[in-house]
């Protein structure tokens, strides 16, 4: 059904740390790693090795200059499905392939009765949906709904392939509708933002801002300056300091 | 956005069918027709056929064709679906009518189902033009014009193939000549508002706003792939500005001026219609190609701000 529900019960979704983030990649390929392993069919890939690689991907890393009063330096922005609230990659859908459920609001596209029309991809504009050219439907970050409630799995890996994969820590994941989660809790100790706002959509992903060059600059404090006594020992060694480095 | 060929001869083709369907049935249903029943038929058949012709061509873009019967399913949000369920709609008068005049049965019940026929195209068109003008990603498209300019364009091309059909029938001296010079003229009208409105207007989403990292000094150093993805070749399709430029004229010039003028011959003299109309169509044909061409070619999709375009 492509109507969106009027509320879901949580909010899942994931926290993206820029101020952490290094841009390895590490998410972007575990990500094609699971996917393309379990659920469905597999990511498809053209041309890999040769000299116009093209494929889907559901999560990618863009990296930018930023130069302005905010901040200034490089930041490492990985951009996948936000699992809006009030999309319209679901509404468009024609067919009902596409839909947000109302359990935990994810947002996902039935591969088994998507016509591969391509329009929810034009409706997203995050550009959060790629087109599975081989398998002929619409590809988009699943949340890893089949590891997050897949009890076949260690515990410990219960959370999506990005957030196990990530060397440092940037990525988090929980729900957002709850106020008392961790998630929710570091985005209101760190000033964590939907991407895109001023669009509607209501994302429920959040990023936490690089932090500021003043915010992050450790206060150490300041050391005594030795007093000198005027021993013989002092004077002796004053002397050889600067003899040998004369 | 990307031109896909399926797509431009979708509209295009259906477009035309719906147009031509609308004026023969109006036409029919206020009494002022001068179509035999085969002449009717032949027509009816012909716009039958650029709507088949062109709904088959859309589901060659499809990932999955033989699961194309699930688009009629979600009517309730999505205009595709509304379209599709329009489409399917507006086969059932139309396909009665042609069965009517092919028994050559003339009972009331004709009128009734012109006037739903007629609906039915004009519903039909409506949707394709609201699937674009839904559409918030994309200024040149997200706008009530839209849907006017597929209607005008629908008509424009259906009332200068009806004449075709008369003149091929023998079937001159109507009034149908003004109809066609009308829309015509109302149609490239409703383009050259479209194009000083999205020429005039910016954009007015930015990247600072889609990266949420402040305003000014923001540069991709790098994207997230060695080659463009799917987004960047669906999304990220552009034309350059001086190709678009010289695409506008030709589309004004084939689809509007030189139409105009074929037609003003044949009011003006005594040519041979057919000598006349033909051409015109032609030339109608190859401008409202381009037309389609430069809709999808000059839409810029909100998702380049992440690929290093400042505005949208
Ligand atoms: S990010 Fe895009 S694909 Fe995901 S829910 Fe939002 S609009 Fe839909
Ligand atoms: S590509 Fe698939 S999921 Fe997307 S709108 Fe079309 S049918 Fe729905």
């Amino acid at each position: 059904m492509t109507c969106l529900p009027d509320s879901t019960d949580k909010k899942l979704g994931l926290v993206i740390d820029l101020d952490i983030c290094v841009g390895c990649q590490a998410c972007v390929t575990s990500c094609k790693e699971w996917n393309t392993g379990g659920y469905s069919a597999p990511l498809s890939d053209h041309d890999p090795y040769g000299a116009d690689p093209s494929g889907a991907w559901l999560n990618r890393v863009h990296s930018y200059e930023v130069d302005n009063a905010h901040w200034s330096g490089t930041v490492h922005f990985p951009r996948s499905c936000l699992h809006c609230e009030t999309p319209d990659c679901v509404t468009v859908c024609p067919t009902g392939a596409s839909y947000k459920r109302a359990e935990d609001g994810i947002v996902l596209v039935n591969p088994d009765t998507c016509i591969g029309c391509k329009l929810c991809s034009w409706a997203c504009p995050y550009g959060a949906r790629e087109y599975d050219h081989d398998h002929g439907v619409m590809k988009k970050c699943t949340l890893c709904v089949d590891r997050i409630y897949n009890e076949t799995i260690p515990e410990e890996d219960r959370i999506p392939a990005c957030v196990r994969a990530c060397p440092t820590g940037a990525r988090a994941f929980g729900d957002l509708g709850d106020p008392d989660s961790a998630v929710s809790q570091s985005v209101a100790e760190r000033d964590g933002f939907g991407l895109f706002e001023e669009f509607g959509y209501k994302p429920v992903n959040r990023y936490l801002p690089p932090r500021k060059g003043s915010d992050r600059a450790p206060t150490v404090a300041t050391e005594e300056a030795p007093t000198n006594t005027g021993s013989a020992m002092e004077k002796l060694f004053a002397w050889a300091d600067r003899a040998l480095s004369r | 956005m990307h031109p896909a060929y399926s797509v431009l001869i979708f509209t295009t083709s259906a477009g035309a069918g719906y147009g031509l369907l609308f004026w023969l049935v109006l036409v029919e249903a206020s009494g002022r027709t001068s179509h035999t029943h085969w002449s009717f038929f032949f027509t009816l058949m012909l716009a039958l056929a650029l709507i088949t012709i062109g709904l088959l061509s859309s589901t060659f873009h499809l990932g999955h064709p033989e699961r194309a019967w699930r688009a009629f399913s979600q009517w309730r949000s999505s205009w595709l679906s509304r379209e599709g369920v329009a489409a399917l709609a507006t086969y059932v008068p139309a396909g009665l009518l042609a069965l009517l005049s092919l028994l050559k049965i003339d009972s009331g019940v004709v009128v009734l189902l012109d006037l739903l026929a007629a609906i039915g195209a004009v519903v039909t068109v409506w949707c394709t033009g609201m699937i674009y003008a839904s559409l918030r990603t994309i200024r040149q498209w997200n706008m009530r014009l839209v849907p006017a300019i597929y209607l005008a364009l629908s008509a424009t091309s259906g009332a200068l193939l009806l004449e075709l059909m008369n003149a091929a029938y023998g079937i001159t001296g109507g009034w149908e000549v003004w109809l066609t010079l009308a829309c015509l003229q109302g149609a490239q009208g409703l383009k050259r508002i479209y194009f000083r409105r999205i020429d005039g207007e910016a954009g007015r989403y930015t990247a600072a706003m889609a990266l949420g990292m402040g305003e000014n000094g923001i540069r991709q150093i790098d994207p997230p792939h060695t080659r463009p993805n799917y987004v960047m070749r669906e999304m990220g399709y552009e034309v350059g500005r001086r190709h678009a430029v010289r695409l506008r004229r030709w589309m004004h010039m084939y689809l509007f001026v030189v139409p105009t003028m074929w037609l003003a011959l044949l009011v003006l003299s005594n040519l041979p219609p057919l000598l006349l109309l033909v051409p015109a169509t032609i030339f109608a044909a190859v401008g409202l190609f381009v037309e389609r061409w430069l809709f999808f070619a000059e839409a810029e999709h909100v998702s380049m701000l992440y690929y290093g375009k400042d505005r949208a």
